[in-house]
């Protein structure tokens, strides 16, 4: 850029202020440049791939196609909210026709029946991952707590933590599920099974590195702080409470931004393969419908889960920010 | 004990008024539904129609029924969901309900009052097939193919690759569908052999002395494994057939209206258990489907266009508008550019195509006793019984006369409920000419050159 400034032999004073201004300005810049520069070639990559890509489907969808199936996505949504209420308006209607001719009926308003759309779905993903992941935190930190404080009780769960840390979720979930059916054999379950196969699967496998990074955190407590403890005699709870919580917070939450982050990976192919509702299963129905329209919704839904994947992350560090007290130990 | 025995007597007293009370409710005017939340469950095919319009058009509503739709993965899983209660009733395969019944895969009993749809399936080869058959097809005078195809022209293709030793794959999508046993026939028909079942062994693949080795793949998948090459062919519904043509990747060569003129094909299944503890629900679907499938082929076809705007919607069939209109809407595209009138490729209504005959479940047994499903010898008596328990023209019956007491159809839009007997009259369209009839189920096994025939084991 300062090549092409034009030197037709003004004064030296402003041709300094103007490098001063445009190194100011690049410093500015400086940061954005590079992301900037980032997406711009990743989509010209992607549209010149697009392009030579012919699928049975049609050709591969460029970013215009996508941002167009966001626009319908969310059309769609408006859509079926109208039938909904169109739905709530005729039941209210049919339940008044039948009190009148059956007074004995016991009115009663149903949920929509209609299907769930693009944000719909992307709720359900939420709700599941979170649940699986609250009931992990439940059952990993007090058990990772219990394993950093004994050396015994260490080397007897260590070899299972071992084991089942690196299985996939796509093995635990025909376990899951026949289990679920098994033993939630209700008529009319308050709680869907679909959601519970999902959710139990999600937990199981962001159970371990919260596990380890508990155990780590509370095994590496200094000395110091436990001779305290000892000197000041408090119980074993009191100690747990008043000195291994605090001190091992910041890898606690190591562990639990680990785990958020398998937990929404493990989600969207739990969901896919169990035909669970949820975004796995938005993204797996419309590789079956196979329209021509099919790849570039799906393609959409890959930049929705990136883009919660991204969001849920950055959420786990600023909550970790919050509680942690040593600030050197994020990164 | 005394206190035991007035329980009892008077526990069967109330089980007898409620019988009674059910049974006058359904002479006199149906009650209403005692369950009315349900879960329908379906796969992808242009044939569940009738589910999706009872439930756009409000035919489930204005009976009081709240239904919800689910799209299942396969037709194991949808079994699976209809009998440990998970779904109230499913779009399936004539062929489920029937195996279901006699334990050929999981034992339940679902029952059927009401059969979906007649035709609607076609057998497509891929690309490089075509080209290898086309030379032995016998052409019009415009050059086109001579239709039907018969599988004498593929014959050939499956000796060269045998002799070469390759296995000759093709796809169905479930060992009792419609499919395997239209598949089948095409074959057998053209002396090419599918091979045989021997369940009793414990060989439940189907492939001894196969020349043609079937295997199982989803409806929605097939396009994709036949891309992929694992088969070089494949049997199933709408519209993946048509989806093959669109995708250039291969040439739908016969439909099943060729193969069988007006076959039986989807039914709708609920569990024995189901019709019995909620009759007015079982009558009631049944009205809505009824209703539905009238509906779709209504003067002449008339509402095709919009089921198809609705199919096309991705929560149900979901593909293109095109592919599905295009064998909906009363025409089929064979080989790209061929595309030919075929109007009854989807019936739901026409020819009493919703009411369940028994002679259409004993096809469907016959096929498995001759395929070795059935591993041994049944009499006729045997075929008629089980016919009886799983199709339930009863319900169909009661269900049709409400509307017509309701003035929402007419007495001529069904069969003649006083004398129908629920055998059709011997049907002849088969495309190799051998004749049907229900009334003797071990003579027309006897009648086929390649499959089991009467007293003859694995």
């Amino acid at each position: 850029m300062a090549s092409t400034t034009p030197m037709t032999g003004k004064s030296d004073r402003s041709d300094v202020s103007l490098f001063l201004l445009f190194s100011r300005l690049l410093s500015i810049l400086k940061p954005v440049i590079a992301p900037v520069t980032g997406v711009l070639s990743f989509l010209l990559f992607w549209s010149i791939a697009a392009q030579n890509i012919n699928t049975s489907l049609g050709q591969f969808p460029n970013a215009g196609d996508v941002w167009e199936q966001f626009g319908s996505l969310y059309q769609e949504h408006v859509t079926e909210r109208e039938k909904e209420d169109a739905f709530y308006l005729r039941q209210e209607k049919r339940n008044a026709d039948r009190v009148a001719q059956d007074p004995s009926y016991v009115p009663k308003i149903r949920p929509y029946t209609g299907r769930e759309t693009f944000p719909d779905q992307i709720g359900t993903s939420l709700i599941t991952v979170m649940s699986g992941f609250l009931l992990a935190a439940l059952i990993a930190i007090p058990l990772g707590v219990a394993v950093g404080l004994s050396k015994t009780l260490s080397a007897a769960v260590n070899p299972i933590i071992q084991i089942f840390k690196p299985v996939s979720p796509l093995a635990w979930l025909p376990l899951v599920t026949m289990v679920v059916s098994a033993l939630y054999a209700t008529p009319d379950p308050m709680i869907p099974k679909a959601f519970l196969n999902s959710m139990i699967t999600v937990t199981l496998c962001c159970l371990w590195p919260m596990v380890i990074n508990t155990a780590v955190g509370v095994a590496s407590i200094d000395n110091d702080l436990n001779n305290v403890s000892k000197i000041l005699r408090l119980p074993a709870l009191k100690h747990v409470q008043k000195i291994v919580l605090p001190a091992s917070i910041p890898m606690i939450f190591t562990g639990m931004r680990l785990s958020l982050g398998v937990a929404w990976m493990v989600l969207i192919a739990a969901e896919m393969l169990a035909q669970n509702p949820g975004l796995g299963k938005f993204v797996w129905d419309e590789f079956q419908n196979g329209s021509s329209q099919s790849l570039s919704r799906i393609m959409a839904a890959v930049f929705v889960i990136g883009f919660i994947g991204f969001l849920l992350d950055r959420t786990m560090l600023q909550l970790q920010k919050l509680a942690s007290w040593d600030k050197k130990s994020l990164a | 004990m005394m206190k035991w025995l007035k329980g009892l007597a008077a526990s069967s007293l109330l089980i007898a008024s409620i019988i009674t009370t059910t049974v006058q409710a359904q002479t006199e005017k149906l009650g209403w539904p005692e369950k009315e939340e349900l879960t329908f469950g379906f796969i992808k095919l242009t044939d569940m129609a009738p589910i999706a319009i009872a439930y756009e058009k409000g035919f489930f509503e204005d009976e009081g029924l709240y239904v919800t739709i689910e799209a299942q993965a396969n037709w194991k899983i949808l079994l699976d969901g209809v009998i440990d209660g998970r779904l109230d009733g499913a779009h399936m395969l004539a062929g489920q309900p029937i195996a279901a019944h006699i334990g050929y895969g999981t034992k339940a009993k679902i029952i059927t009052p009401f059969s979906m749809d007649l035709n609607g399936n076609g057998i497509t080869v891929s690309n490089a097939i075509w080209e290898q058959m086309k030379p032995n097809i016998p052409k019009m005078a415009d050059g086109r193919p001579q239709h039907p195809i018969k599988a004498d022209s593929l014959k050939p293709v499956v000796e060269k690759y045998k002799s070469e030793g390759k296995p000759f794959n093709m796809g169905m999508v479930f060992p009792v569908s419609t499919h395997n046993y239209e598949l089948r026939y095409w074959l057998a028909a053209g002396g090419i052999n599918p091979g045989f079942y021997a369940p009793h062994k414990g060989d439940t693949s189907g492939h001894i002395d196969a020349d043609a080795l079937l295997s199982v793949t989803p409806p929605p998948q097939m396009p994709a494994t036949m891309e992929a090459g694992t088969i070089y062919g494949y049997c199933v519904g709408e519209p993946w057939n048509q989806q093959a043509v669109f995708k250039n990747i291969g040439v739908p060569v016969v439909t099943d209206y060729e193969i069988w003129k007006d076959n039986p094909e989807k039914v709708f299944g609920i569990t024995e258990a189901f019709a019995k503890k909620y009759p007015n629900t079982t009558i009631r679907l049944t009205r809505a489907l009824i209703r539905a499938a009238m509906w779709l082929d209504e003067n002449n076809n008339a509402n095709r266009p919009e089921a198809v705007k609705i199919l096309s919607r991705s929560n149900y069939v979901g593909a293109d508008y095109e592919v599905i209109a295009n064998s909906m809407t009363g025409t089929f595209e064979y080989e790209k550019g061929d595309k030919r009138p075929v109007p009854d490729f989807n019936v739901f209504f026409r020819y009493n195509a919703t009411y369940p005959y028994y002679s259409d479940a004993i096809w469907y047994l016959t096929q498995m006793r001759r395929w070795g499903q059935i591993a041994e010898d049944k009499s006729d008596e045997w075929y008629f019984e089980t016919a009886r328990q799983v199709y339930r023209p009863d319900i169909y019956e009661a269900a049709a006369r409400s509307l017509i007491t309701d003035k929402l159809a007419s007495s001529q839009d069904f069969p003649d409920f006083a004398s129908e007997d629920g055998f059709r009259d011997p049907q002849t369209h088969f495309i190799d000419g051998i004749v049907y009839s229900g009334l003797r189920p071990n003579d027309y096994i006897n009648k086929f050159s390649i499959g089991l025939k009467q007293g003859e084991t694995l």
